[in-house]
């Protein structure tokens, strides 16, 4: 089994629905996203998932001088983000495939599937 | 000697695709695969020559490049701790063929022509594991610097490793998807062979023979599967017209070549498939393309054939895939049936400016109207669209005669 990280891209620009037209449309893809989660779980696929808050709210940290920087935003200024993630434990590359495209069906956004690094 | 050298590389080239195939399974390492490979080569090399060569020299080698590869694995096994956690997890079970569609060669292909792997790099894996071509060779034959196509293929190669993409036959569900996708790798080969890019030679036979031997291959091994039938008979019923499609560094169209030096061997069998095909009625892209090339080498000279059997082809493949490019064949065809007035009021319609074909189809319509200013312009757009030598000098030609 590997680690992939499936992680979810949208537009860093959002409404007060996120990245979904209106608020049924928004309600709609969580509970999608909802049971999508339950089927990782009950299938031993879920290790961590998570959505998160608008880039806006995002600090980066340089800890590589003598005392570390801090930076208010996220660290690359772009029109896409990420807006959450799954990291999912799947035998290989197909299943991890297949995994991120139901998951892009539930929560409506494109999802980009990356293995962990290491042994496993 | 050197013919002897000559003699071992070429068996080693025909048995390289399976003896890769069996070690990745084997080893669950495609460079581990490879070395072991080259290796097992350098031995043979050294022996054969004067032990002879060994009643099954495919199993002499699969022995001895499991061997090597064993030997590189408990060294680094010594060397790495970590390393040997990483090795107990592959499948060290010598392989046990269990039918055809189990075949390690196939796994492979799946794996080469992944669609998680960029299209380019699908190609390259496909010609270097499964072909057996050298890097340099196929960086010629795609005209790239060869550093470069070893990037891409290292790169391809990191990603199947460290992504975990899969050594396996797809699941039924998911097989024909997959298998279009191994086909359209087999079939862009075979393309870049039969109307190559760049200055070099016009037709590149090593990368049409090795598209038919690898769709032989996989034919073999889908022996059920109608579109792999389709896209042999294709291959084979287009490989049969290669000698007489270039004279003098000219193409030669269709209709001016001679037909007494096809490879009618090969027309027979790409018949003997399409026969197969309609057989199973069960109708694909490749499988109608087949017929269109059956119909064509069916006919004992260009004024013989049948015109509106090949249309109804193209209606066919039309409802399978509305595209521009089956609309564009459809015109030429419709040209010696309708006329060529009604096949480029067609053709003007369709959004391929870019495309040397569509050029060259206007151009040829144009001609037959008598509208040469048109036509030469025509003409010129095919030639400056064109980066196959051959066409250019055939559409240069073509050019000259107009008055």
């Amino acid at each position: 089994m590997a680690h992939y990280l499936l992680s979810v891209h949208g537009p860093a620009e959002t409404s007060e629905f996120g990245g979904y037209g209106s608020k049924e449309e928004m309600e709609e893809a969580f509970a999608r996203t909802d049971v999508f989660n339950e089927k990782l779980r009950t299938e031993g696929y879920w290790v961590f998932a998570g959505g998160l808050e608008a880039a806006s709210t995002a600090t980066v940290v340089d800890g590589r001088g003598e005392t570390p920087v801090m930076t208010d935003g996220p660290y690359l200024e772009t029109k896409e983000v990420i807006g959450g993630f799954w990291v999912v434990d799947a035998p290989d590359l197909d299943v991890a495939l297949e995994l991120a495209a139901e998951g892009s069906r539930a929560c409506g956004g494109k999802v980009e599937v990356r293995p962990f690094g290491g042994v496993g | 000697m050197s013919g002897e050298t000559a003699a071992v590389e070429r068996l080693f080239r025909e048995e390289y695709g399976r003896l890769i195939a069996a070690l990745v399974r084997r080893f669950g390492d495609i460079d581990i695969a490879e070395e072991a490979a080259g290796e097992a080569l350098v031995t043979a090399l050294e022996k054969w020559p004067e032990s002879g060569v060994p009643p099954n020299p495919g199993g002499w080698l699969t022995t001895t490049a499991g061997n090597r590869a064993i030997d590189r694995i408990r060294r680094e096994k010594q060397r790495d701790a970590k390393h040997q956690a990483a090795f107990m997890q592959h499948d060290d079970t010598p392989h046990e063929p269990t039918g055809p569609v189990e075949d390690d060669r196939l796994r492979l292909l799946f794996t080469c022509c992944h669609p998680a792997l960029a299209p380019e790099a699908r190609i390259a894996l496909t010609l270097r594991l499964l072909g057996g071509l050298t890097v340099a060779e196929i960086a010629r034959a795609f005209l790239v610097p060869e550093t470069t196509m070893a990037q891409r293929i290292t790169r391809a190669k990191k990603k199947i490793k460290a992504a975990k993409v899969p050594y396996r036959v797809p699941a039924a569900a998911d097989l024909p998807e997959r298998l279009s996708g191994v086909l359209a790798v087999l079939f862009l080969v075979f393309n870049e062979g039969y109307l190559a890019t760049g200055d070099g030679d016009p037709v590149r036979s090593e990368l049409t023979g090795e598209a038919v031997r690898l769709t032989r291959i996989l034919r073999g091994l889908l022996p059920d599967e109608p579109e792999v039938t389709g896209l042999l008979g294709l291959l084979v019923l287009t490989e049969a017209r290669r000698e007489a499609r270039v004279r003098n560094g000219q193409l030669v169209p269709l209709h001016e070549q001679d037909r007494a030096g096809w490879d009618h061997a090969l027309v027979a069998e790409g018949h003997d498939l399409v026969r197969q095909c309609l057989r199973r009625n069960r109708p694909g892209r490749y499988q109608i393309l087949a017929a269109i090339n059956a119909v064509h080498t069916d006919a004992p000279s260009a004024a013989d054939t049948d015109w509106s059997q090949v249309v109804a082809l193209y209606d066919q493949l039309t409802r399978l895939d509305p595209s521009p490019i089956v609309a564009l064949n459809r015109a030429v065809a419709v040209a010696e049936l309708d006329g060529p007035d009604v096949a480029l009021s067609t053709i003007e319609r369709l959004p391929l400016t870019g495309y040397h074909a569509w050029h060259a189809a206007r151009a040829e319509l144009l001609r037959r109207l008598g509208r040469s200013v048109e036509a030469k312009e025509a003409y010129d757009a095919a030639i400056a669209a064109t980066q196959n030598t051959a066409e250019s000098a055939y559409l240069s030609r073509k050019r000259g005669e107009l008055v």
